[in-house]
């Protein structure tokens, strides 16, 4: 077996065999401290919970997911275009940049009840906490991305009379592609708290539920191992997000920057 | 093969005339006081001076991408919209391959990707990249791009070649290399050439006619015919003339520093 091929073995079994060790430790330490399975359920628990009400907590996933996805597409677009125009118009970006790092700076949780007032739906309040979340990185990172144009580039457009939108269009909006992306990447990340945060500030209940109020719920119950079965879900959603995007992010890039390049040999 | 000058140095009319240039930066740095320049059509000129005397300035107002703080440009009404320039680095765009690189000028000129198809291959043949169309530029050695950088600024068949110390970061095989197929294509396409350098060997190999600039602030000290006899190949770097020719080019070099 060559090296190439044992480095990509170890990336995957490694982290399968570091959480086998930490599920059998785990297991081990409730076993013998004979920890009440409230406090901590051993690893069958939450399995068995996962059996058990594993239905009802994929459709609260499938909720979380969905508010998820929507945020963030519309946090993309929105701030992309945003972006845009603060790069077309100097007077603009100055203007109205502050406000959306204030918007940023506060913490979701505080605004969070004052949009649930507003929105008077509990969909459409959890939406706007994560989109608010969302929005940020992707205004950031899109903006410092469009004014990066290597300027002797710049210099040749004028020279061949390249108009405004030829510059915009063919120089800076591919030079800002790689921030353009590590800001979606990161947005992904957080739509999805900025979703569970609000979530647990709504605390709705019924029947369209997403998995923060589930877990807020069976908090309430002492159902420790459907927490865990919950969390589990969550965090896994968490993961599939990150590699989608990072995924995305590397073929975009793959011919030509840095950053999606294998390693030198 | 011509054994005597080029036949159409000095014979063209005036390109280009620049009277009284000054420029001055936000910063209060005078980078060019005074600067007379005339550059006739068909000429290779090499502007030589050292780091800091303004000839990359000098250069870039010349394009139009610098405007002066006093002073007059003419310039002939055919070199509108017929400038190309090459710049010390590649400048290339990443995420673009070869040919779209070449292509970019005539892109923006709204040129359609098949109408020049075969324009875009010339230019491509001429630099000695056929076979490279797909290539992106970090696939690319440094000599390498610096063709693509040539290429894309023959494309458009330019009556100005602007280069700016274009071959300052290769090796010097490489740099003898390009200098020659320069040449060649200064003659097959009746260019009118500017080169700025630093080299001494470079210019005098290249030139029709040199300036030199002195710094602080940055002005033309003199202005020497480059006479050596042409076909330039690899044999005249060991001439004995170009190197009594360099030897008095390097004084007036030495002399503009000090």
């Amino acid at each position: 077996m060559n090296t190439a091929w044992a480095g990509r073995f170890a990336r995957i079994l490694a982290p399968i065999l570091m959480g086998a060790l930490f599920v059998v430790a785990w297991d081990g330490i409730v076993n013998y401290f004979e920890i009440k399975p409230y406090i901590l359920p051993s690893p069958l628990l939450v399995v068995k919970a996962l059996e058990t009400s594993g239905g009802s907590l994929l459709v609260s996933l499938w909720y979380t997911l969905k508010v998820t996805a929507v945020a963030l597409v519309s946090a993309t677009v929105i701030g992309a275009a945003i972006a845009v125009l603060f790069s077309l118009s100097r007077i603009l970006e100055i203007s109205l940049y502050p406000y959306a790092i204030a918007l940023q700076v506060t913490p979701i949780i505080s605004i969070a009840p004052l949009i649930i007032i507003w929105a008077n739906d509990a969909y459409l309040a959890v939406l706007i906490c994560a989109w608010i979340v969302a929005f940020f990185p992707i205004i950031a990172n899109t903006t410092l991305g469009l004014k990066s144009a290597d300027r002797n580039l710049v210099a040749l457009f004028r020279l061949y009379g390249a108009s405004r939108w030829q510059i915009l269009a063919y120089l800076q909006v591919p030079t800002a592609l790689p921030s353009f992306l590590t800001g979606v990447r990161i947005s992904g990340g957080l739509a999805l708290i900025g979703a569970v945060v609000a979530e647990f500030v709504a605390g709705t209940g019924g029947t369209e539920t997403g998995l923060a109020y589930r877990i807020l719920e069976a908090g309430y119950r002492l159902e420790t191992a459907r927490m865990f079965a919950a969390l589990l879900l969550l965090s896994l959603a968490g993961i599939t997000i990150y590699f989608s995007l990072d995924g995305i992010s590397r073929w975009l890039l793959s011919r030509w920057h840095e950053s999606a390049l294998p390693p030198e040999e | 093969m011509r054994a005597t000058p080029h036949p159409m140095v000095a014979t063209g009319r005036s390109l280009i005339s620049l009277t009284g240039i000054r420029k001055v930066f936000r910063n209060g740095t005078v980078a060019l006081d005074g600067v007379d320049l005339e550059v006739k059509r068909g000429a290779f000129l090499s502007i030589l001076g050292p780091s800091g005397c303004g000839k990359s300035t000098l250069l870039r107002i010349i394009a139009g991408l610098t405007p002066v703080t006093a002073g007059a440009m003419e310039s002939a009404e055919e070199l509108e919209g017929s400038i190309g320039f090459v710049f010390q680095e590649p400048t290339l765009m990443p995420w673009a391959n070869v040919w779209e690189n070449v292509y970019l000028p005539l892109r923006l000129a709204h040129r359609a990707r098949g109408d020049v198809a075969e324009r875009i291959a010339t230019a491509i043949r001429e630099v000695g990249l056929e076979g490279f169309e797909g290539a992106f530029p970090r696939e690319l050695s440094g000599g390498m791009k610096m063709r693509v950088s040539i290429a894309r600024a023959l494309v458009t068949d330019p009556v100005l070649l602007l280069l700016d110390e274009p071959f300052a970061a290769l090796d010097e095989i490489t740099r003898f290399k390009l200098n020659e197929d320069i040449l060649r294509l200064w003659q097959q396409r009746h260019w009118t050439v500017i080169f700025v350098t630093h080299s001494v060997f470079e210019s005098a190999f290249l030139s029709s006619e040199i300036v030199v600039m002195g710094p602080r602030p940055g002005r033309v000290v003199s202005e020497v015919p480059d006479d050596l006899p042409y076909p330039r190949g690899p044999q005249l770097r060991t001439a004995p003339e170009y190197a009594e020719f360099c030897r008095g080019l390097s004084r007036r070099l030495l002399e503009a520093t000090t």
